[in-house]
């Protein structure tokens, strides 16, 4: 099941850029939560700081504090732990190229230390179905390389690969940005049907796409949020002026 | 305007010539590569095919005057000198070559260990033949097998480091990130992920590094130093093809000068066998459609 994310004062910097100022939000439970804004507004950095990743940058720091369910992320647990709760698909599919689209998805949990084959394969299954990628793969999973399927596919297998490791929460940083409109019609299905199971935060340039996936939508300008509410408030009436122009076009 | 950029025909004749011209130049330079080794290799074969025979890697050296004999224990004294060495430079390297891309980017331990590769691997090999002399030989008072694959080693170190540097910046992030982003702890993405994305490349410098020492007779004088008979005793002098072929090639005898070009003919014969069959087990099992 997916838990809720309760931000408060966040603030994020690359080397002397201060890229996030003062976020507080909350993000509910097992509904999907659409992040919008121009680039470089800081909604990716503030996705990477949700599971640790932005501190990887040998220049990135945060301060303040992001509960996921009752952990506080930056106090309870180190990095790792809470990646494997808080799973990441990123902008370009990902996979790893040396792997089979089998050893793809085992791969979070083998390298966890974790070798039951039989528990394996139940996994792989269940996850590549979960990604509405089974029936494209199933006769070439340990044949064919990760890096062989098309890039729609990649980005399913990388959504298989996060899910099998079962986080609670699945970060979603413009997931369909280098995909053709069939496989984006497929990664939002997917999306759609993961909500019952997960919580999602999904960082979109596409504001068709926040509107037709997710229940509620945050708009970040500058590296503040601007405002965060029900995407149906956000795309009728905002109440804030900026968000008024940026969704009607008039910048971004 | 547009008239001014409009293509003749003897600017497309012209554009054709060149085209041809530096097509023809590259097809050069490639015959001036594969030119010298396709030489070397012939000349061996016609100076050296010869005195081949089942003896040669049957038998040991027999004494000055007595014709036949072979080089079998040199040739079972360098498989073991590469053994040893690769032993010691290829962890060593590919491990040094980690810490720079992975874990000391930037740093200025990195920059010092990136500097002194490269001017380890500057260092004539007779000097590091001369160095491991005075560190091993002199202390334990005898030349060794051991000694000789140390210098080997050390030899080899720099070019398997630099190589699996460039390998592993080669590398794109977004899989380390995928790794890392999957709750992986960042030695094991490492070892797992990254080294094993860039393998092709690290294998491929290991083998210029053996392939290079594989030949080098200088380092061996004053360490393995040679030895007319049996010994798989990496306590004791050891003998190696390349110091035999040397010990031969500038004796006075012509049986000798013989055994000599056959040695350096199986010398390469060897170099190559070793590579080919790293390439062939390492390529196995390469899945459809990776890279």
């Amino acid at each position: 099941m997916g838990v809720g994310i309760e931000v408060s004062n966040l603030n994020a910097w690359y080397g002397s850029t201060h890229t996030l100022q003062d976020i507080n939000l909350h993000i509910p439970a097992n509904q999907a939560t659409a992040l919008i804004g121009p680039s470089g507004c800081g909604k990716s950095t503030f996705v990477r700081c949700l599971n640790r990743m932005h501190e990887t940058n040998p220049i990135g720091k945060v301060t303040g504090t992001v509960r996921i369910g009752d952990l506080n992320i930056y106090s309870d647990a180190s990095p790792v732990e809470i990646r494997r709760r808080v799973g990441m698909v990123f902008q370009r599919p990902n996979p790893f190229p040396t792997m089979s689209i089998y050893d793809n998805v085992a791969s979070g949990l083998r390298l966890n230390g974790f070798r039951n084959r039989r528990m394996l394969d139940e996994v792989v299954e269940r996850s590549l179905k979960h990604a509405a990628l089974f029936d494209e793969v199933k006769d070439d999973l340990k044949k064919k390389s990760g890096a062989s399927l098309s890039g729609g596919q990649q980005q399913r297998l990388c959504i298989a690969r996060a899910l099998a490791v079962d986080p609670e929460v699945m970060l979603m940083d413009e997931p369909a940005s280098a995909l053709d409109p069939v496989s984006t019609a497929k990664i939002e299905d997917l999306i759609f049907q993961l909500k019952s199971q997960y919580t999602i935060v999904i960082v979109t340039h596409n504001m068709q796409q926040a509107a037709r996936v997710a229940e509620r939508t945050g708009f970040f300008l500058n590296g503040r949020l601007v405002e965060l509410d029900s995407t149906h408030k956000i795309f009728t009436n905002p109440g804030d002026k900026r968000t008024e122009d940026y969704i009607t076009g008039r910048f971004g | 305007m547009a008239t001014q950029y409009k293509t003749s025909r003897a600017n497309y004749t012209w554009r054709m010539f060149t085209n041809h011209a530096a097509t023809g130049l590259a097809v050069l330079s490639t015959i001036l590569v594969v030119a010298p080794l396709v030489a070397i290799f012939v000349y061996l074969l016609y100076k050296g095919a010869s005195s081949l025979n089942l003896a040669f890697f049957t038998q040991i050296p027999k004494p000055v005057g007595e014709v036949g004999g072979g080089m079998a224990n040199a040739i079972v004294g360098s498989g073991i000198l590469l053994a040893l060495g690769s032993l010691l430079g290829v962890p060593v390297g590919i491990g040094a070559g980690i810490f720079l891309a992975e874990f000391g980017r930037g740093g200025r331990l990195a920059n010092f260990v990136r500097f002194t590769a490269d001017v380890l691997n500057g260092v004539p090999s007779i000097v590091m033949g001369i160095s491991v002399y005075s560190l091993i030989v002199l202390p334990q008072k005898h030349f060794s097998a051991f000694s000789g694959g140390v210098a080997l080693g050390i030899m080899m170190i720099p070019t398997i480091t630099r190589t699996t540097e460039e390998m592993l910046l080669m590398v794109p992030n977004a899989i380390r990130e995928a790794a890392l982003g999957l709750g992986v702890p960042n030695w094991r993405s490492v070892l797992a992920i990254t080294l094993k994305t860039a393998s092709p490349g690290v294998i491929t410098g290991c083998m210029l590094a053996f392939a290079r020492v594989a030949g080098e007779t200088a380092p061996l004088l004053f360490t393995a130093f040679g030895n007319q008979f049996w010994s798989a005793n990496i306590n004791q002098p050891i003998a190696a093809l390349p110091l035999q072929i040397y010990v031969y090639a500038i004796s006075p005898y012509d049986e000798w000068h013989r055994l000599a070009w056959a040695g350096a003919l199986v010398l390469i014969l060897l170099i190559v066998v070793s590579v080919a069959l790293v390439r062939f087990v390492t390529t196995r099992g390469v899945l459809k459609g990776a890279n």
